[in-house]
Order: C-alpha cells, then sequence, then structure tokens
C-alpha cells in the first residue's frame, strides 16, 4: 500500500471528530571512519505512520512503524479511542483547511550507498594523501531523504521531500595532539570537494606547529560561522513564546509579558527562518506529531513564510503556535526548519576579518554546550579542533582549548562586526539542525572561564 | 516473573534470521548476525495538570550486519519476508563490498559461546503499557494539582516517559537470544518568579528499569518527594549567591551519578580511548597504555561496569552481539583496571571475551559500543551523608543534576545541580544559588577523601546517552554512594555571565 493510499484508508476508517494522518518515508546511508579508514557504514530504511486522532477537544496520537495493510484498522481505532479518552487539550484549535499540493502522488525518494559513489572514491584519496602527509583522517558522511505526507480530515494533502547531507571532517597529527576540523552541509554530496576540505585542514595543523599557552580570561574572539550556528541555533530552540510568556527563559520581559519589541544588538542584524532559502529549502508547512511547548497537532499543515526573528537588531517574534500567538497577542510564527544570520550589507570574509585582527582568538568550533542559566541563557562549553592566535593581522599559533560560558542574547549586545553570511554546517547540533546561513561574529571579551588540557 | 509478549514471539523472526544468514553465508561472508527489535515508547507531557501532548510510538524492523573480507557492512529493513530478509542480506554484503576499498582494517571479534535460544526479560511487575492513558494523565495531573494549590508555585511541568524494548537476536555462529526489558522515567519540576528572578526545582526519583509500580509506591516515594517540592523552590528562590571559590564538597548520589557518567563512563569506553569516536564525541584522557597505571583518583574510588545489575537501566541478559553481560572492574583503589568493550575491541588489544557492552537503539543502527552500568561502590562500613557533612569546615553539599559538559578527552568539567547547601562546621547552613563546579577529572577523583557507606547508595541514571554517528542514544544507569571532595572550585554563574 503506497502512503497516499494508507493515508486515504486511514481517515475513512476513522470515526473521530477530526483526524490527521502523517507518514514519513525515511531511507539513509553513511560512511564512517577513523584513523585513515572506514570503521563502520549502513544503509537503513524506516516507514511511520502517525494517526492523530481529535475527539472534541481530546487528542489521541498514535504512531507506528512498518505498518501492515491488516494492522491500519487497529491503529486508527487505538488513536480515535485515545482521543475519547483523552482530557480536553488546551491548544485546540480547528484544524487548518487545506488542498492538495501538485505533487502529492509521487512516490517517495529514497537514498542508498549510491549517493557515495563519487565522494567514496575521492575519500579514499583523501586517506591516501592524508597517509603520505602525515595526518589523520576522522569524520562521518551522512544523506537521509526523509519524504513526509500529510493527510487531514479538512482536506490537507501535502508532500514534502527533505534529503540532509552532511560530511564531518577532522584531521589529527599522528600523536593526536594537533586536531582540526571543517564540515559540510549538502543536499546531494554532488558540491563536496573533499580535496579542498583536507587542504585546509592540512593548513591549520601547519598552524597548530607553533603552540602557545594562554590562561583563561575574556578575549577578543573571531567565532566562524560554525560556531555562530551553534550558538544561534540553541537561542533558537529557546525561543519559544509560552515559555516566555510564563516567565521561564531569557526572552521572558520581568514584571510579565515578552521582550519582542526589545533591541538585543546594536548592530542591524537579521536572524531569520524561510522555508524557501536557497539551498537550505525545507519544508513548507507545520508537521507536528505532537503538541508540545512549541508546537501543535492543530497547527498542522498550517503554511510557513519567512520569519524575522530578529529584524534590526530587534527581537521581533518568537515561535508561536496559534494557541500561544492568542495568549501573547502576537501574529503566529511557528518554528522553521532553517536559521540564517546576516549583518548589514555584505560583511566582510572570515580571512579579512583575521586580517584587520590586531590581537585575538580565532576559534575552530564550540563544543558540548548545555544551559547553565536560563534566565541569561547562559551556555558553557568548549572550544575544539583548534583555537588560534591571531597578531596583526595573521595566524601565529595555536593556543590551549579553554571552556567558555556565554550567554548568546548577551553576545549578540557585544558584538563589534558581523562577517559575511555563509552556508555552513553547525558542530554541535548538526544531527539536529543542519540548515543555517550564518557569519562570522567579532566579540570583544568572549568569556573563557577555564583552560580545557584536551588536545 | 514476567514473561515476553506473545505479539513479538508471533513475529517471524527465526524464518527471516534463517533467510538472512544463509543468504550472508552464501555470499562470502565471514561473521553474520541478524536482530529483529521492536522499540514501543510513550511520552506524555502535562503543564500545569493539563495534558499538553502524548504520543504512543513504536519502531519495528530487522538489521543484518556482516563482515566480508575483513569489513563490515550493515542494512536494516522493514518488510517481515524472507525475500525482503534476503534483499537487506545482499545489501549489507554489498555494503562492505563497496566499503572494502576504503577501509584499512580487517574486522574480527572476539570469540563467545554459543548461547542457544537463551531468553531473558527484566525485573518488572506492571507493564506500563498495560496501564490506560487516561489512568496515568490523572496520576500526574494529581500531583500537578497539589503543588499548584501551593502559593509557592507558580507552574508546574511534568511528563512520564515509558519504553518497552524487546529484540530477537542470531548469528551464524548458532547464538539466539530473545528479551524483553521496560524502563520508565516520570520527572515534576515546578517554577515561580519574583522580584525579576525565576527559580525551578525538580524531582530527584531516577529513571529506572522497573514497572509501573514505581509510580505507586514501590522503589521511591513520590508523594513525599513532591510535598517537599515548593519549600525548597520557595528557600532557593531566596538564597543568596555563591561566592565563588574553592570549598569542599559533599555530592550527593542524586548529583554524582552524572559526574560518573561523564568522566569515568565515557572516559573508559575502549573505542573512545582508542580514537574510534574521536571526530564526534572525543577521544580519552584514559588512553591504552595506562591500563593498570593510571592513578584516575584516590585510594576510596572503585568502579564497575555491570550489566546485570537489577533495574539498572542497561541491564540486560545478553548484548546486541550475543555476548552474556557480566560485571568487570575498571577503577580499582583509584587505579584504571578495565574498559568497557564490545567483541571487536576485544579482539583489538587481545583483552579476551568481550564485557557485554554492544548496544543499538534501533533496528536500524549499527551496534557500536556503550556504557554498562559504571557504578562507584560505597565503602562497606561507609558513614552516612550526614557524617560526611560533619567532617567538613566550609563546604557545599550538592544535590540533584542539572547542567553537565565535559572536553571531549574528559578533562575539564562543570556541572551545576537542583540544588546546594552551605556547610559551616559540620553542620547545612541553607540553600545557596548560582552555584557549578568545575574540575579536571582525574583532579576531582584524587581528591575523594571518603565515600559514603550502602545505606547512602542510590541507582541514578539518564534514559538518553548520546554516542555514535549515525547518533544512537542509550539508557545507562549510575550508583553510588554519597562522596567527599576536598578543595573544588566553585563558579558563581551570575559572575560568570557577566552580572
Amino acid at each position: 500500500m503506497s502512503p497516499q493510499e494508507m493515508i486515504e484508508k486511514a481517515l475513512d476508517l476513522s470515526t473521530a471528530d477530526d483526524v490527521v494522518v502523517i507518514v514519513d518515508e525515511r531511507s539513509s546511508a553513511n560512511l564512517r571512519f577513523a584513523g585513515n579508514t572506514l570503521t563502520t557504514n549502513g544503509v537503513s530504511r524506516s516507514a511511520q505512520l502517525t494517526v492523530i486522532s481529535i475527539a472534541g477537544r481530546g487528542v489521541g496520537v498514535v504512531s507506528r512503524a512498518a505498518v501492515r495493510p491488516e494492522q491500519l484498522a487497529d491503529i486508527v481505532a487505538a488513536a480515535d479511542h485515545a482521543a475519547e479518552d483523552a482530557p480536553p487539550s488546551e491548544d485546540a484549535r480547528p484544524l487548518v483547511e487545506g488542498s492538495r499540493c501538485d505533487d502529492w502522488d509521487l512516490p517517495a525518494e529514497p537514498t542508498s550507498i549510491g549517493v557515495f559513489g563519487a565522494f567514496a572514491p575521492a575519500l579514499g584519496e583523501a586517506f591516501a594523501r592524508a597517509e603520505t602527509g602525515g595526518r589523520k583522517l576522522y569524520g562521518f558522511a551522512e544523506h537521509i531523504v526523509t519524504t513526509t505526507f500529510v493527510g487531514t480530515s479538512t482536506g490537507a494533502r501535502l508532500r514534502h521531500t527533505q534529503p540532509t547531507g552532511r560530511l564531518e571532517l577532522n584531521a589529527k597529527s599522528p600523536d593526536m595532539k594537533r586536531s582540526a576540523w571543517t564540515g559540510a552541509a549538502t543536499r546531494d554530496f554532488t558540491d563536496v570537494d573533499v580535496a579542498a576540505l583536507d587542504a585546509s585542514l592540512a593548513q591549520r595543523l601547519e598552524w597548530a606547529k607553533n603552540r602557545i599557552d594562554l590562561p583563561a580570561g575574556r578575549y577578543e574572539t573571531l567565532l566562524p560561522p560554525t560556531a555562530v550556528a551553534d550558538l544561534m541555533i540553541y537561542m533558537y530552540w529557546t525561543a519559544g513564546a509560552r515559555d516566555a510568556l510564563e516567565g521561564r527563559t531569557v526572552f521572558a520581559k520581568p514584571g510579565g509579558g515578552t521582550r519582542v519589541g526589545e533591541t538585543l544588538s546594536p548592530l542591524p542584524i537579521r536572524l531569520y527562518s524561510d522555508p524557501a532559502a536557497p539551498g537550505i529549502a525545507c519544508a513548507p508547512a507545520v508537521v507536528a506529531h505532537t503538541s508540545g511547548r512549541q508546537s501543535s497537532v492543530f497547527d498542522n499543515a498550517l503554511p510557513l513564510t519567512s520569519t524575522d526573528w530578529i529584524t534590526d537588531g530587534t527581537l521581533a517574534s518568537l515561535i508561536q503556535t496559534r494557541h500561544s500567538a492568542e495568549l501573547t497577542g502576537l501574529p503566529v510564527t511557528p518554528a522553521i526548519d532553517n536559521l540564517i544570520l546576516e549583518g548589514a550589507g555584505d560583511g566582510r570574509s572570515l580571512e579579512e576579518m583575521i586580517a584587520s585582527t590586531e590581537r585575538g582568538l580565532l576559534l575552530t568550533c564550540l563544543w558540548y554546550i548545555r544551559e547553565v542559566d536560563p534566565q541569561s541563557l547562559l551556555l558553557t562549553g568548549l572550544t575544539r579542533d583548534g583555537v588560534y592566535l591571531v597578531e596583526n593581522g595573521k595566524v601565529v599559533g595555536e593556543v590551549n582549548n579553554f571552556r567558555f560560558n556565554e550567554s548568546p542574547v548577551d553576545l549578540l549586545g557585544r558584538l563589534t562586526e558581523v562577517g559575511a553570511a555563509e552556508q555552513t554546517l553547525p558542530r554541535e547540533w548538526n544531527d539536529y539542525f543542519t540548515r543555517t546561513v550564518m557569519p562570522a561574529l567579532r566579540v570583544p571579551d568572549f568569556n573563557m572561564s577555564t583552560v580545557s588540557q584536551a588536545s | 516473573m514476567r514473561q515476553i509478549d506473545p505479539d513479538f514471539l508471533a513475529l517471524p523472526m527465526r524464518r527471516l534470521a534463517d533467510a538472512a544468514l544463509q543468504r550472508a553465508r552464501d555470499l562470502g561472508a565471514e561473521h553474520a548476525d541478524f536482530r529483529l527489535e521492536r522499540v514501543r515508547a510513550e511520552t506524555l507531557r502535562l503543564s500545569d495538570a493539563s495534558l499538553e501532548g502524548s504520543i504512543d510510538a513504536d519502531d519495528l524492523g530487522y538489521a543484518v550486519r556482516v563482515v566480508k573480507n575483513g569489513t563490515w557492512g550493515f542494512a536494516s529493513g522493514i518488510d517481515l519476508t524472507p525475500e525482503a530478509a534476503v534483499r537487506v542480506a545482499e545489501q549489507a554484503v554489498e555494503v562492505a563490498v563497496v566499503s572494502a576499498a576504503v577501509n584499512r582494517e580487517p574486522i574480527e571479534l572476539a570469540p563467545e559461546p554459543v548461547h542457544s535460544d537463551a531468553t531473558w526479560v527484566s525485573a518488572y511487575d506492571v507493564d506500563p503499557f498495560e496501564v490506560p492513558l487516561r489512568d496515568k494523565v490523572a496520576l500526574l495531573a494529581e500531583w500537578s494539582d497539589r503543588l499548584l494549590r501551593d502559593p509557592r508555585v507558580d507552574h508546574v511541568q511534568a511528563s512520564l516517559q515509558q519504553v518497552k524494548e524487546q529484540k530477537f537476536y542470531a548469528d551464524t555462529a548458532g547464538t539466539s537470544t530473545t528479551q524483553q526489558r521496560v524502563r520508565l522515567h516520570p520527572e515534576l519540576e515546578v517554577m515561580k518568579s519574583a522580584d525579576g528572578r525565576f527559580e525551578t526545582m525538580r524531582t530527584l526519583a531516577p529513571p529506572v528499569g522497573r514497572g509501573y509500580e514505581y509510580l505507586t509506591g514501590t522503589a521511591w516515594d513520590f508523594p513525599g518527594e513532591l510535598a517537599r517540592l515548593p519549600e525548597l523552590l520557595e528557600e532557593k528562590l531566596r538564597a543568596p549567591s555563591v561566592e565563588a571559590g574553592r570549598y569542599d564538597l559533599v555530592v550527593d548520589p542524586s548529583n554524582l551519578w552524572l559526574t560518573i557518567h561523564e568522566s569515568v563512563g565515557h572516559a573508559t569506553e575502549l573505542d573512545r580511548a582508542l580514537g574510534y569516536e574521536a571526530a564526534y564525541a572525543g577521544t580519552s584522557f584514559a588512553t591504552f597504555d595506562q591500563l593498570g597505571k593510571l592513578v584516575y583518583g584516590s585510594q576510596v574510588m572503585n568502579v564497575v561496569g555491570d550489566r546485570t545489575t537489577e533495574h539498572g537501566l542497561s541491564t540486560i541478559g545478553y548484548d546486541d552481539e550475543g555476548v552474556a553481560t557480566r560485571r568487570f572492574d575498571i577503577v580499582s583503589g583509584g587505579v584504571l583496571t578495565g574498559y568497557q568493550l564490545d567483541r571487536r575491541m576485544a579482539r583489538l588489544k587481545d583483552l579476551g571475551p568481550s564485557n557485554g557492552c554492544a548496544f543499538a537503539d534501533s533496528p536500524g543502527n549499527m551496534p557500536i559500543q556503550r556504557m554498562a552500568n559504571v557504578s562507584l561502590l560505597p565503602a562497606p562500613d561507609g558513614p552516612t551523608t550526614e557524617g560526611l557533612i560533619s567532617g567538613v569546615e566550609r563546604g557545599i553539599y550538592v544535590v540533584g543534576d542539572k547542567s553537565w559538559s565535559i572536553d571531549m578527552q574528559r578533562y575539564n568539567f562543570q556541572f551545576t545541580g537542583q540544588r546546594f547547601y552551605r556547610i559551616e562546621n559540620g553542620r547545612l547552613a541553607g540553600q545557596v544559588r548560582d552555584v557549578a563546579y568545575q574540575a579536571t577529572t582525574t583532579d576531582f577523583w584524587q581528591s575523594m577523601a571518603a565515600v559514603g557507606g550502602p545505606q547512602t547508595y542510590v541507582l541514578g541514571g539518564a534514559f538518553n546517552c548520546g554516542k555514535g554517528q549515525p547518533g544512537q542514544v542509550a539508557p545507562v544507569s549510575h550508583g553510588c554512594p554519597s562522596a567527599l571532595f576536598r578543595n573544588v572550585r566553585i563558579l558563581n554563574t551570575l559572575q560568570e555571565s557577566g552580572k
């Protein structure tokens, strides 16, 4: 039974007042490597059916994998029964009226190990080059294609195919003391230049041959796009309007309400999401498998459009369901699966920013980022795979790693420069969030709380 | 004792396994294993006593893993027919063949006795999936209502996660195992704001490998703990900010389990120590050349790995490579004496048999070396927590976990907690706030002056330890007593944020 047939059948079988049926067809292929050799690899496929039944204001959600046609009636009945048995949901709203998208009838689009057809040999060549160049390569390449079908009893028939590819490439010296990392987000691996990435890592390992020990303290710091992505993603995840309204987050206004409308940065930065953004396109409608603090099953199929979270340095929106929008009196602005940060104008390249730095640190990436204090959104974490000292416009050597304690919201208020935005792969969060366009940032006083011995 | 559910046993597991393994043999695989797995998970979340969201989900499928020409090949599928299982086996072999071009290190596995038709079920009384959703929501709502009636509480978040994991494993050596286990994690958090600040306080009840009886009086006093939360929250909200500096710490098991997880559990995974996690989670300072030599901690530090601990989250009879699980030493008298292993890692370093630490979190993922229940042993005649506190002139008593972070070689860590009490002249002197403790792993464990007795021992744990690429989550418990650490660095997190 095709996903579309399964959805129509489930919609027919349900006796609930309303119903949403979601099918996620997912396939993936991956290669993992360490020390210039492959370690693990694999391909997998999964299919998940989610039935969301609505009885009055009650909701029942049942999700099952690998559903056979003869199981469908039982699954729908279980969801219907759960809805009848459920207490009223406070986010209950009429389902969105929808229509059938043009490509509804097309089948799911799978991936396979063949996606690495050109990439794998290039990787093998990089292993050979690394071996002769005295480097060891570690990393992971993954390609996932998820086709999501959404059908609702109010007429929506939506289909979205999301390819997600990522490469993490890490080079180390044979004694493991020097390390450099780079990553790439891709839709199909045809645009990943392994040789160029490997060459950039070789350059960084050369920089690291001169070792400089620095103490903890506040340093002028150049945060590259990948590090900025990790900080902005965490901030975005905590930008739920309901949590702010209840006073639980950094976006809560003391005394009540949210900080929407408040200036967060003296620079005219823009942080936004756009489902149609070139290269990082994502689902153009809400797909919610369950309700939560930042999502509502009743909002399924709600169209998504470009949404500014910060405009000209001012907090413009928080993540809203229709329910939270009523509570806050602000527009409905659901979460979107990409994130873009831009300064005014084009901004300088990271190389140009280095060239204009008198003395400062250049980071590679951040790691093990965790929330210390939700009130200020103080985050802790560590630098990793290369912290370099820049003096008089040039990288002069590698510095020890640090633990940092910083709030991304506070940091936006202290920026002194925003570089050119480019597509980047977050380091810490790329398991969950890969579609970002970010600039490098200059921060005059980044808080390096302690030295980390890790190399 | 519970039995494995008949509907799982009714799945055509042996037919699929026979078909897949035979095909792998025919295609020349040196080793092949088959794993059919169903993971059912239900999550409920309530906000201020109202159901915010719930989902009842399962993941069903199977995996074939092969070693062909010394290279791994892995594939998974969802169609429960022998023909489809054969195709998945062919895919796994194909992946191995394609991958062999970039493999320079032949795969060999440590030997393991054959375990034929073995079965194992975890220790629980009431299957949480047999309890109606309405009853579970009603219990959490009643608890939430009770808290909301207290003027010292503004909001209550409640959640309950329940998992039932069923696995069938078979390999070309002749081992076959069928296993079932359940686990659940209830959590309630209260929140209050005043004077432009807010604070939260969460229950300390750990996630457990038990059934629904855990919520109704077995092994934890939920009504008693909930009754104390408003007062604890109020005290935290009005507590003074900590003065940064160096203090002696008495760390409660509700906090120490996570420090053990991060600074001992992950650091003693042999795959990490050998660099196989280097690009992602990282390596370890506890490198293989230091086995038997590294002074990890003080002489009172004894740590074991154990996948047989009753009600442990990582507890199971046989791991995902068909290895019988057991208890083993990791740190003895403060010295590194063992690693956590899977069959590949054990063979790589000629360490004898694996100690049963292979685990895959779903049928779509390949087993990797995951953490056993890694636990710090109490002193047989050790003191109570109060006894430890009485030996501290100026210190802090740390209770409950919150924020955690450690570097990629497991040296530098920073932890916060649910609540922190000043210790003055051997007595608790009220809560302080804005506290984090920061140390280097070996400095910290070498500063451990005393561990509490068995009466202080608690099995804590987590549902969702992340590792590997593609990312996998694993449940794991850590038991520990209260313990005393001397001269540890305390940060004031308000000052860290520049306020």
